[in-house]
């Protein structure tokens, strides 16, 4: 049906687009922590907005299309998984507006230690949420499981960057409030990235047919 | 003639395939029909869905220029053997047409045709017998105050049940469906659907129909036919959500032709 | 855009020449049938009603047949139907059922179908001269009721078995099928569904066919019809009267063809009743079942 294959399309539009508002949203909130810029910061919680209306309408239109068309196979299986997706990338997008007020409140003081570990954290990270949306354009392919890899590198990030900051409260417990905010940073990142690692599943499953979430690598 | 019994699968159907002449209306099929469950079978217009169901009870017989190879085993004995008793097939094989068929003849009548042509006379026995099948068919209540009303007095849905009673008046093991509620409106269809739900308990179903939506909502398997050939067959759960042949994925989601 | 039309409400008088013609010719013909048979029914009617009493019925004529009764003469045509019929019912039902269930396509039955259409167009006079030649002389029944029976069987047998078989062809195919499928054998199904359900088209056949047989002259003349006898027959061996062969009698060969035509209108009136009788029945009956056929 040329409505349906239509309807269908354009879902996919719209996932890509929240994904890339997504994505902007994160990147934009680790460099307004890391070149201190509030005002970007500021922006990022202000598009939060657009982000939840995109994400609501796309599964209306989900929906929609379960009750219209009745959808079989693999449309039945990219509707259901197109739901799941946009769940987890709206809570990226929350998690980078976390990340924002973070940087905003972090920005009032003084810098405490360089930036490494966070801004590679971000690296990674956004390329996961880059893969995951280029292989949910593509359908099976290599990708999803290259980014489910990668998401223990960003585990490891986080424990690096906590130790490292652990070692600083430490030595000087008057900073331990902005190091603990740091540390939530790292964490918001870590989520961001095992969203990704959600969305890399799901894409699993509407290709092959398989669930394979919640499970381990070697099942 | 006793065969092999399998625990399983009341039909064991290999490499068969059925002729019209030279026309070759069913290619090399190999399907097992599980007991006491419901199979479906899809397939466009033409695909030779309906001829494999007449196969099962023999009513093919009835077109002269038709003909079959290879082997379909009824609890173990091939049914095309020229010994086989094709009556007594008949009756363990039951079958509900598309247009409901009742005879012109009373409610009653129609459900005790099968008994009395088996050669039960006693009324009571068949009395018995009326009201039990009336009453596994869910048609017992509406119509036990005018059994003696005729059978095409009903209005469609009730006809077709009469047909199911009918058939189930012969105590069969197998139930043949050949789309039987293509010709019925919305609610008779969703009863009968739940009627069929309900026979899986104690008989074996099966049920050619061209309404997907229909063979994924009770049946336990699906077979997908197309131009003659078994594309695909599995448990209904997998076939809907996950196909295995493209050809079925495209039946299935509608981008066919 | 269209240009908007108005629809006009008041219809015009459409005079399309070609209808009514055609509609004009047919009301005429279809009125002159009905008026010539018309006529015919007051003829004979007026010339022969005054003759009809109880007792024109149930007396035997007298006075070398120009005076009394009928009643050896409707007693014999009674009696030739009523035989023929039974003779020719049960083999042409039969037969009707063979050529509609049993009968495998091929030459056999091509050639038993040719043999029924050909008999069907036979004239009458024909099986006069066959009945004679087979039943009166080789069968040695002599000029009998019996001879005459089966002459008139042989006659309609066709009509009987075309309408049997088309009776029972009529027959839904999906009655054939549910009987089958409920495990029942081919003349189980024949014998509690397809001929029940057949019965009414086939009594109508019959009717139609006892209707056609009485009026019949050429087949009984030469095998059974006899100038006098007294009453109702003794023995099938024994020849009879009959109506339509009473008339041809008085009206050629008797000795008083003046004085006895009378009679002779009023056995033709009788035979008019009694034919237009059984084809009003046929009629009814055809009309009502037609009326309640659901499928």
């Amino acid at each position: 049906m040329p409505i349906f294959d239509n309807e269908l399309d354009m879902l996919k539009e719209r996932v890509l687009t929240l994904g890339s508002m997504v994505e902007t949203a994160i990147r934009d909130s680790v460099r307004s922590l890391v070149e201190r810029d509030s005002e970007l910061a500021r922006n990022v919680i202000k598009r939060d907005h657009l982000v939840n209306a995109l994400e609501v309408k796309i599964d209306e239109e989900c929906v929609r299309l379960i009750a219209l068309r009745q959808p079989m196979a693999g449309d039945l299986r990219f509707i259901t998984t197109t739901m799941k997706i946009t769940t987890d990338l709206e809570r990226m997008g929350d998690l980078a507006v976390n990340i924002a007020e973070r940087a905003l409140e972090l920005n009032e003081e003084p810098q405490l230690k360089s930036f490494k570990n966070i801004p590679k954290m971000a690296e990674i990270t956004e390329e996961m949420v880059r893969d995951t949306l280029d292989a949910f354009v593509k359908g099976c392919s290599k990708l999803p499981y290259e980014v489910i890899n990668r998401d223990d590198e960003v585990d490891d990030l986080t424990v690096t960057n906590f130790n490292e900051l652990l070692e600083l409260m430490l030595k000087d417990p008057k900073i331990i409030p902005l190091a603990i905010k740091r540390t939530y940073v790292a964490k918001y990142l870590e989520r961001i990235a095992d969203h990704a690692t959600n969305i890399a599943e799901m894409i699993i499953y509407m290709c092959k047919g398989k669930m394979i979430r919640h499970t381990t690598a070697d099942e | 003639m006793v065969g092999e019994l399998n625990d399983r699968y009341l039909f064991e159907i290999q490499d068969f395939s059925i002729f019209y002449g030279n026309f070759m209306a069913v290619k090399n099929v190999n399907l097992n029909i599980e007991m006491n469950k419901i199979t479906a079978i899809i397939g466009p217009s033409g695909c030779g869905k309906s001829t494999l169901l007449r196969s099962l009870n023999r009513m093919n017989d009835l077109i002269v220029t038709s003909r079959v190879e290879g082997k379909a085993l009824f609890r173990g004995v091939d049914i095309y053997e020229k010994v086989t008793d094709v009556i007594e097939l008949r009756r363990r094989v039951g079958m509900v047409f598309q247009k409901p068929n009742p005879f012109p003849s009373s409610v009653y009548e129609n459900v005790a045709y099968g008994p009395k042509i088996r050669g039960i006379k006693q009324k009571s026995r068949l009395d018995e017998i009326v009201e039990h099948s009336l009453v596994r068919a869910d048609l017992w209540k509406e119509v036990k105050d005018k059994l003696n009303d005729s059978g095409l007095s009903l209005s469609g849905g009730q006809m077709q049940r009469l047909c199911i009673a009918r058939s189930l008046a012969q105590e069969p093991e197998v139930m043949l469906f050949d789309e039987p509620t293509s010709a019925l409106d919305p609610i008779s269809t969703a009863h009968i659907e739940n009627l069929l739900q309900e026979l899986r308990k104690t008989i074996t179903i099966v049920i050619v129909t061209h309404n997907m939506q229909q063979a994924a909502r009770i049946s336990d398997y699906t077979a997908f036919m197309y131009l003659g050939e078994l594309i695909e067959f599995g448990e209904t759960d997998t076939l809907f959500v996950n196909p295995q042949n493209k050809l079925t994925e495209e039946y299935i989601t509608g981008r066919f032709g | 855009m269209n240009e908007h039309v108005p629809f006009e409400l008041v219809r015009k008088k459409r005079f399309n020449f070609k209808e009514n013609f055609f509609l004009s010719l047919i009301r005429t013909l279809g009125f002159t049938g009905a008026v010539i048979l018309f006529v015919i029914l007051v003829f004979v009617a007026y010339n022969g009603v005054h003759v009809l009493s109880w007792d024109f019925i149930t007396q035997p004529p007298v006075d070398a047949m120009t005076k009394g009764g009928i009643f050896p003469v409707i007693v014999g045509t009674v009696f030739l139907t009523l035989l023929c019929m039974i003779v020719v019912i049960p083999i042409g039902v039969t037969t009707a059922i063979f050529l509609a269930e049993y009968a495998k396509p091929g030459m056999l039955l091509n050639m038993v179908r040719m043999s029924i259409y050909t008999l069907a167009g036979v004239p009458s006079v024909v099986f006069g001269l066959f009945g004679l030649a087979v039943f009166v002389v080789v069968l040695n029944f002599g000029m009998s009721l019996l001879a005459g029976s089966l002459t008139l069987a042989v006659m309609i047998l066709p009509y009987i078995i075309s309408t049997s078989e088309e009776a029972i062809k009529a027959v839904p195919y999906s009655f054939k099928e549910a009987s089958l499928a409920c495990g029942a054998t081919k003349w189980q199904t024949i014998r509690r569904v397809i001929l029940p359900t057949a019965m009414p088209g086939i009594l109508t056949g019959s009717i139609l066919g006892t209707a056609k047989v009485s009026g019949e002259t050429a087949p009984i003349m030469f095998t059974a019809a006899a100038f006098f006898t007294p009453g109702i027959p003794r023995s099938l061996f024994e020849p009879v009267m009959a109506l339509p062969y009473h008339i041809y009698v008085l009206a050629t060969a008797g000795t008083f063809i003046e004085e006895t035509r009378p009679i002779q209108y009023g056995t033709a009136l009788t035979l008019i009743v009694l034919v237009l009788g059984m084809n009003l029945l046929g009629i009814i009956l055809r009309a009502r079942q037609r009326g309640r056929k659901a499928w």
